[in-house]
């Protein structure tokens, strides 16, 4: 135990330094997950609500296949890519191997089916509710369901935490694609994987409490905000 | 005028259980129908086939004239209120109608004022009270004019002094030339509001007639007992 107390204090010490790579390291880390979550936030929400409301064929297999992906493994995900994006891969011309990109690329893929099988769920939900009313009204299916995920946008915070919490968390497909090259793609759980089996366990352990720090801060600023405007619309 | 409205050997079933037995009947503009009957009588699957929210098993609802589904609108027994303002409810189905946006917020100041609900237009929907809710959906369905006003249950799940404020909006409505189309267990509010009586029993028409007639001297055993059940005194 006297091993990771010290580990600890050392992680602390390193956190007051503002050490200028360490910075460097959580921006990247920031930067990719963010973007990957946008990314995916903009193309899961429509794909939810269009399984939602829907009606055509292969849409319970969807829903199924949908609900599987949200397990993909990382490290296949980061493999796919890998080979898509390689430069003998069809993909390799673009020359996004190695680079931010390509991981924010293998990122949005893992939270994708995360925020649209989320979203499904919930403007499905909303949608047994809502179903008669808006349809007395008139509104075609199209319109119910940019109508039902506007009047669910509270919820759907929860999904969209839920695939930042993915992206933050993953290392497999980062890894991979990004090859954690110093200064140009390693981020904070690379580097905790990276320092951890060279022995430095309190630069590692360091990084795991800011990691665990900042999703913790970006959870309470979502929820903040969630709690307030459900406060105010009812 | 979308009225009459002809209903031909209509049938409802759904697993096998037959909710309406094969039922015709017309519906002509002027003095307001009460549908009435015990739970499980119909009522309400009777209104949404008429409204168009259920297609029929077999038979056909006929409506006058072309347009008859803009020309109508229903109330539920609990009003889905999207997470807006009351005033932007009124606008959205103003909206989903294709009133141009000019007119809209005239347009639904005057539905919210015809409820006494101006003073609140711009209070979150979800916030008002249960009574204020039940206004704000017949000040929805009222914006438009409608010539036919479908209304299941408006008062079920309202206490007595919202329930007073919500009869004397329906009878302005109807006095405004609305019809009124009402399904409705409790008795005293068919004798309030209707002119005329529908009575249901296990998805037959078994009686229609004007509402003192109906009271007074029901002609079927059935209609006889359900009256006395529920009105015991009588």
């Amino acid at each position: 135990m006297e091993g990771l107390g010290q580990a600890l204090w050392s992680a602390l010490r390193l956190l007051a330094s503002g050490d200028p790579t360490l910075v460097r390291i959580v921006l990247l880390s920031l930067a990719v997950s963010l973007s990957a979550v946008l990314l995916a936030t903009l193309l899961g929400l429509p794909l939810g609500a269009a399984l939602a409301v829907g009606r055509f064929p292969g849409r319970r297999a969807m829903v199924v296949l949908l609900n599987a992906l949200m397990g993909l493994p990382p490290v296949v995900v980061g493999l796919v890519v890998y080979l898509l994006l390689s430069r003998a891969g069809p993909l390799g011309e673009l020359g996004l191997l190695f680079t931010p990109p390509a991981m924010v690329i293998a990122q949005t893929i893992l939270v994708l089916p995360i925020i649209a099988a989320l979203c499904r769920q919930a403007v499905e939900d909303a949608w047994a509710e809502y179903e008669e009313q808006l349809r007395s009204l008139g509104a075609s299916r199209f319109s119910a369901a940019l109508t039902l995920v506007w009047d669910i946008r509270f919820s759907l915070v929860t999904a969209v935490l839920a695939g930042l919490g993915r992206a933050s968390a993953e290392v497999g497909a980062v890894m991979i694609v990004g090859g954690n090259i110093d200064g140009v793609t390693r981020v904070m759980t690379t580097t905790i994987a990276l320092e951890t089996s060279k022995g430095d366990l309190p630069l590692a352990l360091a990084l795991g409490l800011l990691l665990i720090a900042l999703v913790i801060a970006l959870n309470a600023a979502a929820s903040y905000v969630k709690g307030a405007a459900q406060r105010r619309h009812g | 005028m979308i009225l009459p409205l002809k209903a031909h050997e209509l049938t409802f079933a759904v697993g096998g259980r037959t909710l309406i037995a094969p039922l015709s009947l017309e519906i002509a503009a002027g003095p307001s129908t009460v549908i009435v009957g015990a739970n499980g009588a119909g009522k309400s699957v009777l209104m949404r086939l008429m409204h168009g929210l259920l297609a029929p098993s077999s038979g056909t609802v006929v409506w006058t004239g072309d347009n008859a589904r803009r020309r109508q609108a229903m109330v539920f027994q609990r009003p889905v209120l999207l997470r807006r303002s009351a005033l932007a409810n009124v606008t959205y189905a103003l909206k989903l109608a294709r009133v141009p946006q000019a007119e809209r917020v005239g347009l639904a100041l005057e539905a919210l004022d015809s409820v006494g609900l101006a003073p609140l237009a711009n209070r979150p929907a979800r916030v008002l009270s249960g009574g204020e809710q039940q206004r704000l959906a017949l000040a929805r369905a009222w914006a438009l004019h409608p010539e036919v006003l479908f209304l299941d249950e408006p008062t079920a799940s309202l206490d007595p002094s919202s329930t007073r404020e919500i009869e004397r909006v329906i009878q302005a409505f109807d006095a405004a030339g609305t019809k009124i189309i009402m399904a409705t267990h409790n008795l005293g509010q068919a004798r309030r509001l209707g002119d005329e009586v529908l009575f249901l029993h296990q998805g037959r028409l078994v009686e229609r007639a004007p509402v003192e007639q109906f009271f007074s001297r029901p002609a079927s055993p059935e209609a006889s007992a359900f009256i006395k059940g529920e009105l015991p005194w009588v």
